[in-house]
């Protein structure tokens, strides 16, 4: 089956009982059992939900994994997947990761024991250089927020294996329409749920698709036991979104392509990150690994005065953290999404005062440029 | 700055309405009621019959989207119907395209007939025939176009025109056609949706929507709809709103994939006619391309033997065989036995809607797989 009809028709998406095309909502917390001792599949919610299920069979689906989870948030699936380790455990994370997947681990993880080390993943010989006796995992994020470095995932997993490491992948800037990690021998997918796949900025949730089955129970257990689960409502609505992700994707893609060269014959805008563009060094690999560039571009002005007073300016993206959405989001690392990391950390990445970060959503690429060339003009 | 497109005002349709907390997505007001601020003062808000936020929201944009001056939005497109049938009165008459959707002619012939209202029917693709139908009592003329499930094309402009001449009411229905399709700039008063379908796309939500071109007009109608009170609720409201958002590429996909599924049934040697209005020698194509964006998703096909229609319709896999239409899933319907039962099968004989006719709407998958699909399902047959 052709890849775009599987997101439609994944197998769990309608109800058998009633022929409805669309999964019910089962808003509900417990199921009415028939036998004392021999529970049905369905017993309490947090464990299973019929709703759930279909999203988490579904996601697993799409990122040709064998099992899947779903989580109040982004932050819930990276938590619940952090908590397959142990204390005195070591893990290699990419150096600009999430800043939210950075506050975890350099407090809530790395009190109850769990080392980590930053390493830049553009370079597989620092990932090798970095590993220790009691390292168990890579953690790996490409492209990377916001600065869209790229990481060679066959690389990656080939590194992992000589030492026996568990490979790990935030997925969301691609999604699985643009990038499958499994299909390169990641073991574990994450995704911020919030962004491309729910696509509409209007829910939170996180999912977690494991390789195999034996590592999938084990993060059954977590999802049960720790209760981070997503709720029947959103379970849906990202279902609902994820009909659309195909369309979706290439139309961002097609405008953030556009908006990307306009931005590179900008004189006011330094410097453009953008996967595909020729210049970007990553290109060759991400091309490699992926179907295309996705939809977030960043961009980077000669300073923060002017990159504040643009935020300021715009009229049609809004200002605000999250990216993925319908509506284009025009976003300033150093005080959103990068916060929680020292200012220090965040220049030597790169991620300096004057970057912004512009996730396009389905607008016409043209009334974007208009709207960020007037916003230019009014400040430089 | 210059007016935005119509793709950027869907993308932000509802973006950032509650400006308390900047929420991206508009809450759901699901409320009956809203406290007063003071005696005799109201916050433009009093009861969700007579207006809540998300129906507000999801009417404006729809008014915007027909540059009509108001829309209203109701809990299904024959309420929606149902609604502007309340500005008849016994005696009145009205010319219909003879091949509605067989709800409208359900409502029409069981519901307003016996309180006295006359209908003509007439083909509506003809602007002869639609001539030669006016009398004095006509008050309105309402046309689907393309019609359903024959496809078959109404001259907007040239009825509006023949209407407006005699001072009566043009009505559209544009239920295959929005985004594309503009009636009122055509010179129509009323269009109204079955927003079930493309509006919300995603088969998972029953509305319908009236936008009128005139204020007085709409305040009638809005005058009925809160008295009557089929009022769409504030999660379905919601909902199309979601789906609004979407429209342009989900239209766009679909029209490119049902293109390629008409040509493909075209050269299929079981299949003896088949009726989409991209085709070139479909009657209404040069037609609809002057007055629409595009041509729909919707495809009638006509197989050489009625034997095989209910082993079509149990082998196929990637079309849902149920009715309704507009989702990003495929479906296939027999409109005979289904969508148009209510019809007199005399009348629907002599229209075309035999027991070898087949419906498909057409989705958003991959277009290999659909007519794989297809070929495995009727070759087989």
């Amino acid at each position: 089956m052709n890849y775009k009809t599987k997101i439609i028709h994944t197998g769990k998406d309608g109800d058998p009982y009633t022929g409805a095309s669309s999964i019910p909502i089962y808003q509900v917390s417990t199921f009415a059992q028939s036998d004392p001792e021999k529970f049905g599949v369905y017993d309490y919610a947090r464990g299973i939900n019929p709703t759930r299920e279909a999203l988490e069979h579904t996601v697993a689906t799409l990122e040709s994994g064998s099992c899947g989870y779903a989580f109040a948030s982004g932050m819930a699936a990276i938590s619940s997947v952090l908590l397959l380790f142990q204390p005195g455990d070591h893990i290699i994370v990419a150096e600009d990761v999430y800043g939210g997947t950075y506050r975890v681990l350099t407090t809530i993880f790395q009190r109850w024991g769990l080392k980590h080390a930053f390493v830049d993943m553009t370079d597989p010989q620092k990932i090798s250089d970095s590993i220790k006796p009691e390292t168990k995992a890579i953690f790996a994020e490409t492209p990377s927020n916001p600065l869209l470095k790229i990481t060679d995932l066959a690389a990656v997993v080939k590194i992992a294996k000589k030492s026996d490491l568990l490979t790990i992948i935030d997925n969301t800037f691609m999604s699985p329409y643009l990038q499958r990690p499994i299909e390169f021998g990641f073991d574990i997918v994450i995704h911020s749920a919030t962004k491309f796949l729910g696509g509409h900025s209007d829910l939170i949730a996180g999912i977690v698709v494991t390789r195999e089955v034996q590592l999938g129970n084990k993060l059954k257990d977590i999802q049960n036991g720790f209760g981070g689960i997503l709720g029947p409502q959103d379970s849906w609505l990202v279902l609902r979104g994820i009909k659309t992700l195909a369309p979706r994707m290439e139309t961002q893609q097609k405008n953030a392509e556009t908006i990307a060269n306009w931005l590179s014959k900008q004189p006011v805008v330094k410097h453009v990150y953008y996967p595909t563009l020729a210049w970007h060094p990553g290109r060759e690999i991400h091309i490699k690994q992926a179907l295309g560039g996705g939809a977030v571009v960043s961009f980077e002005f000669e300073n923060g005065e002017i990159a504040k007073k643009v935020l300021r300016n715009v009229k049609i993206p809004l200002m605000a953290v999250s990216l993925g959405g319908v509506e284009s989001i025009l976003s300033y690392p150093t005080t959103m999404s990068h916060a929680a990391m020292p200012e220090k950390k965040r220049h030597a990445q790169g991620i300096t005062d004057g970057v912004v970060r512009l996730s396009v959503g389905l607008e016409d690429p043209e009334d974007i440029c208009e709207d960020l060339y007037q916003a230019f003009e009014q400040s430089v | 700055m210059k007016e935005w497109s119509k793709e950027t005002i869907l993308a932000h349709a509802g973006t950032c309405w509650d400006e308390k907390t900047g929420a991206v997505s508009m809450p759901v007001y699901q409320t009956a009621t809203f406290s007063h601020p003071g005696l005799g003062k109201s916050t433009g808000y009093d009861y969700s019959r007579s207006g809540n936020p998300n129906r507000t929201a999801l009417e404006e944009i729809m008014a915007v989207m027909d540059n009509g001056a108001r829309a209203l939005a109701f809990s299904s497109g024959m309420a929606a119907i149902d609604c502007f049938m309340k500005l008849f009165r016994p005696g009145d008459t009205l010319i219909v395209t003879e091949d509605p959707y067989g709800g409208t002619f359900r409502l029409l012939e069981k519901v307003y007939t016996p309180m006295g209202i006359k209908i003509i029917y007439v083909d509506t693709s003809s602007n002869n025939e639609v001539e030669k139908a006016f009398n004095p009592d006509v008050r309105a003329i309402f046309v689907e176009t393309p019609t359903n499930p024959l496809l078959r094309i109404a001259d907007i402009p040239g009825i509006a025109r023949m209407a407006k001449k005699r001072g009566i009411l043009t009505i559209v229905d544009n239920t295959f056609l929005p985004y594309w399709q503009h009636p009122l700039e055509l010179g129509a008063d009323i269009v109204i949706y079955s927003a079930t379908k493309f509006l919300s796309g995603h088969n998972d939500v029953l509305a319908g929507i009236i936008v009128a071109a005139d204020n007085t007009l709409v305040e009638k109608l809005y005058f009925y709809q809160n008295s009557t009170g089929a009022v769409l609720g504030p999660w379905d409201s919601w909902l199309i709103m979601r789906g609004l958002k979407t429209l342009p590429l989900r239209l766009e996909r679909q029209e490119k994939n049902a293109l390629e599924i008409a040509h493909w049934l075209t050269g299929h040697s079981k299949v003896t006619k088949v009726f989409y209005p991209g085709l070139p020698d479909h009657p209404g194509h040069a037609l609809l391309k002057k007055q629409s964006g595009g041509f729909g998703a919707v495809i009638s096909f006509e197989v050489d033997d009625p034997g095989i229609v209910p082993v079509i319709l149990s082998r196929v896999k990637g079309f849902l065989f149920a009715e309704s239409l507009g989702g990003v899933e495929s479906l296939i319907t027999f409109p005979a036995v289904q969508t148009h039962s209510d019809v007199d099968p005399e009348i629907r004989l002599r229209l075309g809607i035999n027991d070898r006719l087949l419906r498909l709407s057409v989705g958003v998958e991959a277009v290999n797989d659909l007519t794989d699909d297809l070929a495995q399902a009727i070759d087989n047959a």
